[in-house]
């Protein structure tokens, strides 16, 4: 497995505290990530999946260390040795932030409205010490035809373009220090449908042409399985499955798996026909249920789901499921379907 | 799927036209749009932004934010006493207008949490819409109310009906305001993205909840998305919507089986599924949308069309072309001078 890891991620915890009072006294603990681990090798994408809360995002700004980690270890591999970010000091990691990059959700928020392209585009060049403006600007007018901007456009500000165009700049801006890591966090969420495709196969394309890896933190199981190589489920603060993408979606070995894929709706007249509807909500990360946290809504669960917390083990190469029940159960893929249109 | 009902349609929607007059010039949101709804069936509009789906909605309710107004067409609709009215001709504001907000047609929002008002509970908020439109006293109002609750699957309705709109989660929220739209017993429901803001398992479980009450009162639906997916297990009807026309309408089988405008061809390929091939790019739609202001005259999506037949498309617009139950406007599909 550790054959050329980039990213290992162990038992990482984010606690939110909940104050209450005169005295801010600590009352109770947002559990947002509550022992996640996994790893993702060079050159690949890993989807990190699940609902609104479910600590995705929390996850993902621990690893670029916009969040301290309560506890857990996220080591790095850069420049042939290995870090640990989640304990490394500020001032040891500024020379590896620009190792790891981010793509955000919102580009219409993400970009500065009184910066023009070139600026956006050179400003980490600039920070990292860049000074030569003619160096920068070549570099620049280089990643703008990277992600297929005019270069003409170099003087403009960003709302003179559209929300894909806003996109690739913000793109472009994550490559500028050549890093090895790429954090998007949602990237196509906020985008028309006919532009998300062109953002999706942008970002295939480079990191063909540049080796990059992505952690793609995403909610809707349609992008992802056109963007990932593997897929790590998570629920209430946990990693319930991880899995290649094509076997995580043709036969799930987690019930929550099996539910999130039967809900996403597939552009097919007629196949939400036997869709597993779940009752209830999502748990609270406040106040976690007992047990496996999915065990209220489980169409599966018994009362041992009840009591004992699963652990993420592998059952068979390169397959982790957090399921008490995962080899007693037979369940419900997505079928291979020639799409319409 | 169910039998359905095919009789006269409740809403007939012509020639719909909803102007902004704003200092850069005049923006037709909504610039032509035909479409009927009829009972116990449910219509899908579908686009993607700048297509002029909510406005239309907005005009249909009279509840066009200004400085937009509905300048031409007609939406004629079959009242439950069974009068035929042109909503183009009420008054937006009059008294006739807000008999038809609630009773007739009734709108769910895509936010739940900023339709509500935060200072008052969920059941004073639903009381006062039947109290107003329903005439009955506060007793009897707030046992509608709790009925209604129960009605779209609010759990311990009693208790919450006295809980205020930030103590409920999102699923909640929009059963919530289901419940509140359908208090004073519409026949319409136009729901405006009623599920976009919820995750998916939520939104397997709210429009499974709308199809329960469509069954169960013969509701005519509106559903406006950009969801191509939400259309299809959803819809049995779809508009396809380009910078404010239906490019092309028909039964959701045959427009996803041979989809007739080159947009909707491209758009229906260009989405992301969760049967694809892992890591397979995607087929595109070049360009963006342009923004209203800069609608390209002729044919608004020939500057992206891959099938352009020429000069016409840039200089005409292209007039509906009526196959049976489908509608296309298209110059490959004829109707070309």
């Amino acid at each position: 497995m550790t054959e050329n890891v980039i990213l290992d991620v162990r038992g990482l915890r984010k606690w939110f505290p909940i104050r209450k009072g005169l005295l801010r006294r600590i009352v109770g603990q947002v559990r947002a990530v509550d022992g996640v681990s996994f790893f993702i090798r060079r050159g690949e994408t890993l989807a990190l999946v699940g609902e609104s809360g479910c600590g995705k995002t929390t996850a993902a700004r621990c690893i670029l260390r916009a969040l301290v980690p309560t506890a857990g270890s996220i080591h790095f591999y850069v420049d042939d040795r290995k870090v640990d970010l989640a304990t490394l000091p500020r001032r040891a990691l500024r020379p590896l932030r620009r190792h790891m990059q981010m793509v955000f959700q919102d580009p219409y928020a993400s970009l500065n409205p009184r910066m023009v392209v070139g600026e956006i585009i050179g400003e980490p060049l600039l920070i990292n010490g860049m000074r030569n403006h003619a160096e920068r600007r070549r570099r620049v007018q280089e990643l703008m035809e990277l992600v297929q901007l005019p270069p003409s456009t170099l003087n403009r500000f960003p709302h003179a373009f559209s929300g894909g165009q806003r996109q690739r700049i913000g793109i472009a801006r994550a490559l500028a220090l050549n890093p090895g890591l790429v954090v998007a966090d949602e990237p196509v969420s906020a985008l028309d449908v006919s532009v998300q495709a062109q953002i999706l196969n942008l970002m295939l394309d480079l990191q063909d042409r540049l080796g990059l890896t992505y952690l793609f933190v995403a909610h809707d199981l349609s992008v992802v399985k056109h963007v990932s190589d593997r897929v790590a489920v998570m629920y209430v603060g946990r990693i319930v499955e991880v899995a290649a993408t094509e076997a995580l979606y043709a036969a799930p070995l987690h019930p929550y798996t099996e539910a999130l894929l039967s809900a996403a709706p597939a552009p097919v007249p007629g196949m939400a026909s036997n869709r597993i509807i779940l009752e209830r909500e999502i748990a609270d990360p406040a106040n976690p249920p007992p047990g496996c946290a999915f065990h209220p809504r489980c169409r599966h669960a018994t009362a041992n789901c009840r009591e004992e917390t699963p652990e993420l083990r592998e059952v068979a190469p390169g397959r982790f499921v957090a399921c008490l029940r995962a080899e007693a159960l037979t369940l419900r893929g997505i079928a291979e379907v020639t799409p319409a249109g | 799927m169910r039998p359905i009902p095919m009789a006269e349609p409740l809403l007939s929607v012509r020639d719909l036209q909803t102007h902004f007059t704003t200092p850069e010039g005049i923006i037709r949101a909504v610039d032509g749009i035909d479409f009927d709804v009829y009972e116990g069936r449910t219509l899908g509009l579908v686009g993607e932004s700048g297509c002029g789906k909510s406005v239309t909605a907005r005009s249909v309710l009279g509840i066009v934010e200004a400085p937009g107004r509905v300048v031409g067409g007609q939406m004629l609709l079959r009242t439950q006493a069974g009068d035929q009215v042109d909503l183009s001709k009420l008054v937006p504001d009059s008294a006739a207008y807000r008999a038809i907000r609630g009773p007739e047609i009734a709108l769910i929002f895509q936010e739940p949490m900023s339709s509500f008002s935060q200072y008052y509970t969920i059941g004073n908020q639903i009381i006062e819409s039947i109290r107003l439109h329903m005439g009955l006293d506060k007793r009897a109002a707030r046992a509608r109310a709790i009925e209604l609750l129960d009605m779209v699957g609010v759990p311990q309705p009693s208790r919450r009906v006295d809980e205020y709109p930030f103590e409920l989660s999102g699923g909640l929220r929009q059963r919530v305001m289901i419940a509140m739209a359908l208090s004073c017993d519409p026949r319409i429901l136009f729901a405006d993205e009623p599920t976009t803001a919820l995750d998916v398992t939520t939104q397997a479980q709210i429009l499974d909840l709308l199809r329960d009450l469509q069954a169960k009162r013969g509701l005519a639906i509106i559903l406006i998305t950009h969801d191509m997916g939400v259309i299809a297990e959803m819809a049995h009807d779809v508009a396809v919507m380009y910078l404010g026309r239906a490019v092309e309408t028909g039964p959701v089988a045959d427009i996803f089986a041979s989809p007739h405008h080159p947009y909707t061809r491209a758009l229906l390929r260009s989405i992301p599924t969760v049967l694809a091939k892992p890591r397979t790019r995607l087929p595109t739609i070049a360009g963006s949308i342009p923004l209203p202001s800069a609608r390209p005259v002729g044919c608004a999506f020939s500057p992206r069309c891959t099938e352009v037949l020429g000069d016409i498309c840039a200089a005409a617009q292209p007039p509906p072309v009526v196959d049976g139950p489908r509608n296309v406007r298209c110059f490959l599909h004829g109707g070309a001078p």
